[in-house]
């Protein structure tokens, strides 16, 4: 007989060990402990089975995997928190005994680690760290803006800030942003980084409120790590670019007038983004045409002419503010606005007085765009564009250039939507971007349309209307190097469009034949009332597709109650998936249906005050 | 002097310099007393120079009087004048009460000078020259002309100046120690001998750092860090990723964390007017606990950027991802993407498997209270009702049409057609009793050969032989009276107890009554061609809920609440014992083929078993909302259906194969509703098929019984 295998002895109970037990084990406080799963990237799992895991107690504890802790044993920093505390203790004994000699011996002294070994073990290859840099980036432009105190040292602010920079620098060289949006909590940012989606957020500046509930300790500990991370990406985005690292400007020594310390001259001109960086090597590929790799794993001639077509579009879109030049009134947020637009290939300056390296003067006669943010503004030029900023970030989410009309000084500006949300099917779409999608510009025109009687044709009509608008608007323009690469721009966006248009067309041809059946089922269902009369008379019908709409009835009737009776016969495991997805398909559908609603009797009320206005005319 | 003298001679080893602070604390100690002195004149001589430039008319009369007065005071004068009052360093204001104020050397009362008043003051500054330099000094009382020097020092003090004339602060520095050696020593001690001696103790910490270097325990201490890097230490980034191969990850189980969620368009600064919320939102959105919110904002719209604030709530939020991102415990779930019709089982649509009833065809009405029970008879042309109204109507099935009527006085539970074809007969559980009764409808000679039959075996009745087995049969037998046979009856059993249960065996010799509060005694078997019951069973099992015959073969099934127990008759034991997974059974039905039971239970459950397969059930359903009352097959078609509460009746198909090895197919074909739910518990009662065609007939609380086909 062997001996008896005692319970928990092996398995999920030795695999994972709990907190305290962890602590004790590495020898450390918990305030060190902390610091070190946050650097290490060491997180609590949660057991599969927590009553095997609690050696038969269920009672709700953290549980780290074992083999982490061990590898935590072996870590050098442990050592270096050690050090660091006798140091501290020391510290503390020389000052008591007001010993200043001592007190600065030590403190020459005082134990450092550095973190480029972590980096390169949690992120065995540059992939895996860009892919993690989403929490990392928005955690530096939060720091880079907090104002300093006890416990946030200067330093680390400063060096949030060089980083951040030196990062957004990379993305104008790189053009590698792809869209932005400003939320209530700040502005999104999503850049295309070596094919990794990297998203961050960057709070707005004004109006910060004093902080509570917050432990910066552990948030700077973060901020620690994300640091040397960010450092280490940046070097290597910036060496396989070609560029310096640190980053120099092309330019030295241009703005003499300068507002700053010396010291600080060069990060603020950096920080200003209207410069290019300087390349290690002089640009002899820069306008390398790509090889084509003939029939890389297909021979499909429609393939590779698509992904023609989409490279080209990727350009098209990449310097789509190229040849535009901007100028940003005092207002508005430079350098979320510089950033931006010099990443799509556009010029922009601001008031000298306002920041270091404004490149021209509000005076001058080639600025196209002028970005302004109050309700009026005296002294205006002719030749350019008075535009919200909304305008800027709609055209890099639409991917075109929209017209201005609707976003000049003191306009009501057209929602600003959310490029992130992609719509399943069922959900909820907001009119202006089915319109936008739908190809058109505005949604007046279908406010218009709306409220008369009109058919599809008219609707069609007023479109190339808006479209003839749009070319005169763009006639209006001095530079005629600049009309056609706008036009180009357009072109190519409407090529773009037109796939994801078909895509949604079909959907909503889909919609439209299901609305008209229900329609048909309520004429089937009761007399034809005076009121539904004019009901149907507002709406749009494409002819009678069907005769024997009751038969059809009846056939879906039949359908709806075969699949009640089959869903009853769904065992019971599968049941409660079954009505947990068709609750939570309910719910969405609900959430749709009150919006629509929302939205109609909105839209209902503007109907009649225009009418009342009108009337009042 | 003195204290000098004793410095000097105490330390004699001291250095040059002490003695020099020596020299010098002197001079200043020096200084410090006449400062004093003209600090404490000064204190006095403002009032006087005030008085002096007010008035400048009566300075020669106080000035003889002072010079009177001080011409007195010259005879004690010396040289130690200050100490002419003993008293020492105290307020005089302690003599204010006093004659005298104080003592002189000889302890002599020192007398308060005569107070001048105000016409001698006068007087004195008119007439004395002097008067503007007198002065009263305070320890004795006494007037003092100040000297020409004296007033000079104090213009001088007033004036910011040196008090000493003579004294010129710019004088050239005269070097007393210089940075050159002299000659000769200051002091004349010769050194001592340990200056020329090596230091032991300084010998072995030399001997110490230099093993410590020599073991590489002791390095030299690292070159200050610059200025500059003090203030900019940017740390040095280089290639760290150089190959991305050569490395084996060390997280074996790594779970990397969810991305944070994107914003939608609510989260815009300028949101389409939909995503605002309502008042009543806002007001529901505040309500709720924080971790309850979908949303941890709420939309609002600005009508342009330049008035958008910093979130409130930013850095909480990215406080919390870093709390999650080490804190919280990660696990990987199965996302199930699933297609939900995959779930749905493939079944052969319900089309397919007509004949079974759709629509509500006849409904039929004549009762006056629920409508507890119906069967049909075996020919299909006539249905019977019994009501808890007291009556049993029976109906032409093909035309709604109550034939007749038959009044019991007590409501009606159970009524069963007898299944044998060449017998006219319904029995009928009513009260205490089960009345065979004979509605003397149809086939005019089957009527009369059921009376025929019923009548020869009362007639053939031997007595109840009490007497003979000892035993005492509760069920009792009677012939009804005359009245009572031309309503219809033709006999009665008494029951000890409440009859709830009445079933017939498929010959239609024997049927079962169930009596559920008997006890042991709860289930009974009759025989109606000998006009005899027994009682199969000597224990109780539990509450009988349903009793049955087994279709052809000498089974007995008698459900209890949870159990269903299947009786050898022949053999009389216990052959089977199947359990439901319900809570309690309300009803029970079995396959014409005798293979497959199922029952209904109160938990909205009906269960199928297959009794060559296994005790448990093959499937459970649950079709309907609220409890089942009534299940049935039907007799030749692969049917059946069970009535609920929720006035609903699920009509299923079963189909049973011959080949053993392929389990029995149940599709549900059909929901049939027609029934009222009304507002008491009760929906649908009972249900029934029709003998031969698809149909099925249904008996609801709503006082009708109606028929689908």
């Amino acid at each position: 007989m062997g001996q008896r295998k005692r319970k928990y002895t092996s398995g999920a109970a030795t695999a994972y060990i709990s907190r305290k037990r962890a602590i004790k084990r590495l020898q450390l406080s918990l305030k060190d402990f902390r610091r070190l799963c946050i650097l290490k990237g060491i997180y609590p799992h949660a057991p599969n089975n927590a009553k095997k895991v609690g050696k038969g107690s269920t009672a709700p504890k953290t549980y780290y995997l074992l083999k982490d802790i061990q590898f935590l044993l072996h870590e050098p920093i442990v050592n270096k928190f050690r050090q660091y505390k006798i140091f501290l203790r020391k510290l503390s004994k020389a000052n008591h005994k007001r010993d200043p000699n001592a007190a600065r011996r030590l403190k020459i002294h005082k134990p450092h680690y550095k973190l480029d070994h972590i980096v390169k073990e949690r992120y065995p290859s540059f992939l895996d760290a860009v892919r993690d840099l989403d929490d990392g980036l928005s955690m530096c432009f939060l720091f880079a803006t907090m104002p300093k105190n006890s416990v946030l040292k200067s330093k680390i602010i400063n060096l949030c800030r060089a980083l951040t920079v030196e990062f957004q620098h990379y993305c104008i060289a790189n053009k590698c942003l792809r869209k932005v949006f400003i939320s209530i909590k700040g502005i999104y940012y999503q850049a295309d980084i070596q094919g990794e989606t990297v998203t961050w957020i960057v709070p707005h500046r004004l109006g910060q409120q004093p902080l509570t509930d917050v432990d910066f300790k552990i948030m700077t500990t973060f901020v620690e790590f994300y640091t040397t991370l960010l450092g280490f990406i940046n070097f290597k985005l910036y060496t396989d670019l070609g560029l310096h690292y640190p980053p120099k400007l092309e330019i030295e020594g241009q703005n003499d007038d300068d507002y700053c310390l010396p010291q600080d001259k060069n990060d603020e001109k950096l920080a200003a983004f209207t410069q290019t960086l300087q390349a290690v090597m002089n640009e002899q590929d820069a306008d390398m045409i790509p090889d084509e790799f003939p029939a890389d794993q297909t021979n499909d001639p429609d393939m590779i002419e698509r992904a023609k077509v989409e490279q080209e579009e990727m350009k098209a879109f990449q310097s789509l503010f190229k040849g535009l030049k901007f100028f940003i009134n005092r207002e508005v947020p430079r350098e979320s606005m510089a950033f931006i637009i010099r990443s799509f290939g556009g010029q922009v300056s601001w008031d000298k007085t306002l920041h270091l390296g404004a490149t021209y003067e509000a005076s001058d006669e080639t600025i196209t765009h002028h970005i302004v943010d109050r309700p009026s503004l005296e002294n205006q030029y002719l030749s350019r564009y008075y535009v919200q900023p909304q305008w800027v970030f709609d055209c890099i989410n639409m991917k075109k250039l929209l017209p201005v009309e609707q976003y000049f000084i003191g306009a009501t500006l057209p929602p600003h939507l959310s490029p992130f949300v992609n719509e399943d099917e069922g959900e909820y779409v907001p009119p202006e971007k089915r319109m936008f999608l739908d190809g058109k510009t505005s949604l007046e025109e279908e406010d218009g349309e709306l409220g008369d009687e009109e058919s599809d044709d008219e609707d069609e009509d007023e479109i190339e209307e808006s479209d003839d608008e749009d070319e005169e608007v763009e006639e209006d323009d001095d530079d005629d190097e600049e009309e056609e690469e706008e036009e180009g721009a357009k072109g190519f966006s409407e090529a773009d469009l037109e796939k994801k248009y078909e895509k949604l067309r079909g959907k909503k041809e889909k919609k439209v034949s299901e609305d008209e059946e229900e329609e048909e089922e309520e004429e089937a269902d009761s007399a034809v009332t005076p009121k539904d009369k004019r009901r149907k008379k507002m709406r749009v019908s494409s002819g009678a597709m069907e005769d024997s709409s009751r038969s059809a009835r009846r056939l879906q009737q039949q359908e709806a109650e075969e699949k009640k009776l089959s869903v009853m016969m769904i065992p019971k495991k599968k049941k409660r998936l079954y009505d947990r997805i068709m609750t939570s398909k309910k719910k969405k559908n609900q959430e749709t249906k009150k919006l629509q609603e929302k939205r109609e009797k909105i839209d209902e009320d503007k109907r009649k005050m225009k009418r009342k206005q009108g009337k009042g005319k | 002097e003195a204290t000098l003298d004793s410095n000097e001679e105490d330390d004699n080893s001291d250095s040059e310099e002490s003695q020099y602070s020596g020299l010098s604390e002197d001079e200043s100690s020096g200084e410090d007393d006449s400062e004093d002195e003209i600090l404490e004149w000064e204190s006095d001589d403002d009032e006087e120079e005030e008085e002096e430039e007010e008035e400048e008319d009566g300075v020669m009369q106080d000035i003889e009087v002072n010079g009177l007065e001080s011409k007195s005071n010259e005879i004690d004068s010396s040289d130690e004048e200050d100490i002419r009052n003993t008293i020492g360093n105290v307020p005089l204001e302690w003599y204010k009460e006093f004659d005298h104020i104080g003592y002189d050397l000889m302890g002599k009362k020192i007398g308060k000078p005569a107070k001048s008043d105000e016409l001698d003051k006068f007087l004195d500054r008119m007439d004395n020259p002097d008067y503007w330099r007198t002065v009263e000094d305070r320890k004795t009382g006494q007037k003092v002309v100040l000297s020409d020097k004296d007033a000079e020092a104090i213009k001088r003090f007033r004036n910011g100046q040196y008090t000493d004339p003579s004294y010129d602060p710019y004088a050239p520095w005269v070097e007393f120690f210089t940075n050159e050696v002299m000659e000769h020593p200051v002091k004349a001690t010769p050194p001592h001998k340990r200056s020329f001696i090596p230091s032991l103790t300084e010998k072995k910490k030399v001997s110490q750092y230099v093993h410590a270097m020599k073991m590489g325990w002791m390095k030299p201490m690292k070159p200050l860090p610059s200025e500059e890097e003090e203030q900019d230490p940017r740390p040095s980034y280089y290639q760290l990723w150089t190959s991305d191969s050569d490395f084996t990850r060390r997280f074996k189980h790594h779970i990397p964390a969810p991305k944070l969620k994107l914003p939608g368009h609510a989260e815009s600064y300028n949101p389409p007017a939909e995503y605002l919320l309502t008042e009543e939102e806002e007001l529901a959105w505040k309500d709720q606990e924080p971790e309850d919110r979908r949303r941890n904002f709420i939309p609002q719209k600005f009508s342009s950027l330049r008035l958008v604030p910093a979130f409130k709530r930013f850095v909480n939020e990215r406080f919390e991802r870093c709390l999650d991102l080490y804190l919280c415990p990660r696990q990987r779930k199965m996302r199930m993407n699933v297609n939900p019709e995959d779930l749905i089982p493939k079944l052969p649509k319900p089309r397919e498997l007509q004949p079974f009833p759709t629509v509500q065809s006849l409904v039929y009405r004549g009762h006056s209270a629920v409508v507890r029970c119906l069967t049909a008879s075996l020919d299909g042309q006539w249905m019977a009702s019994g009501s808890d109204d007291g009556t049993v109507k029976v109906w032409e099935v093909s035309t709604a049409r109550c034939m007749k009527t038959f009044t019991l006085g007590h409501a009606v539970k159970r009524i069963a057609w007898n299944p044998n074809s060449s017998v006219c007969l319904l029995a009928v559980a009513v009260e205490k009793q089960v009345l065979l009764l004979n509605p003397g409808l149809g086939d005019r000679l089957i009527i009369s050969h059921t009376d025929s039959l019923l009548q020869s075996a009362l007639n053939s009745r031997q007595d109840p032989d009490e007497s003979e087995t000892g035993k005492k049969i509760p069920a009792d037998w009677h012939e009804c009276s005359a009245e009572e046979k031309a309503n219809g009856l033709r006999i009665k059993i008494s029951h000890a107890k409440n009859v709830t249960h009445v079933s017939w065996h498929s010959k239609g010799d024997y049927f079962v009554s169930l009596m559920p509060e008997g006890q042991s005694q709860s289930v009974f078997i009759h025989q109606l061609s000998r006009i005899r019951s027994q009682i199969p069973f000597s224990k109780s099992k539990g509450l009988v809920q349903s009793v049955l015959f087994h279709p052809t073969r000498p089974f007995l099934f008698v459900a209890t609440q949870r159990y269903i127990r299947v009786y050898n008759l022949l053999k009389q034991e216990l052959s089977k014992k199947l359990t439901s997974s319900c809570k309690w059974i309300s009803s029970m039905a079995i396959h014409p083929g005798g293979d497959n039971l199922i029952i209904g239970s109160y938990d909205c459950r009906l269960s199928w078993f297959d009794l060559d397969l296994s005790t448990k059930p093959y499937q459970t359903l649950r079709h309907q909302k609220k409890a089942i009352r009534n299940v049935c097959f039907h007799r030749s078609y692969p049917l059946f259906a069970s009535c609920s509460d929720d006035a609903s009746v699920v009509v299923c198909h079963g189909r049973v194969y011959n080949d053993l090895l392929q389990n029995p197919l149940i599709v549900p074909v059909k929901v049939l509703r027609g029934h009222e739910e009304t507002k008491g518990q009760l929906g649908v009662t009972d249900c029934h098929f029709h003998p031969t065609q698809p149909w099925i007939f249904s008996a609801g609380a709503d006082h009708t019984v109606r028929l689908f086909t």
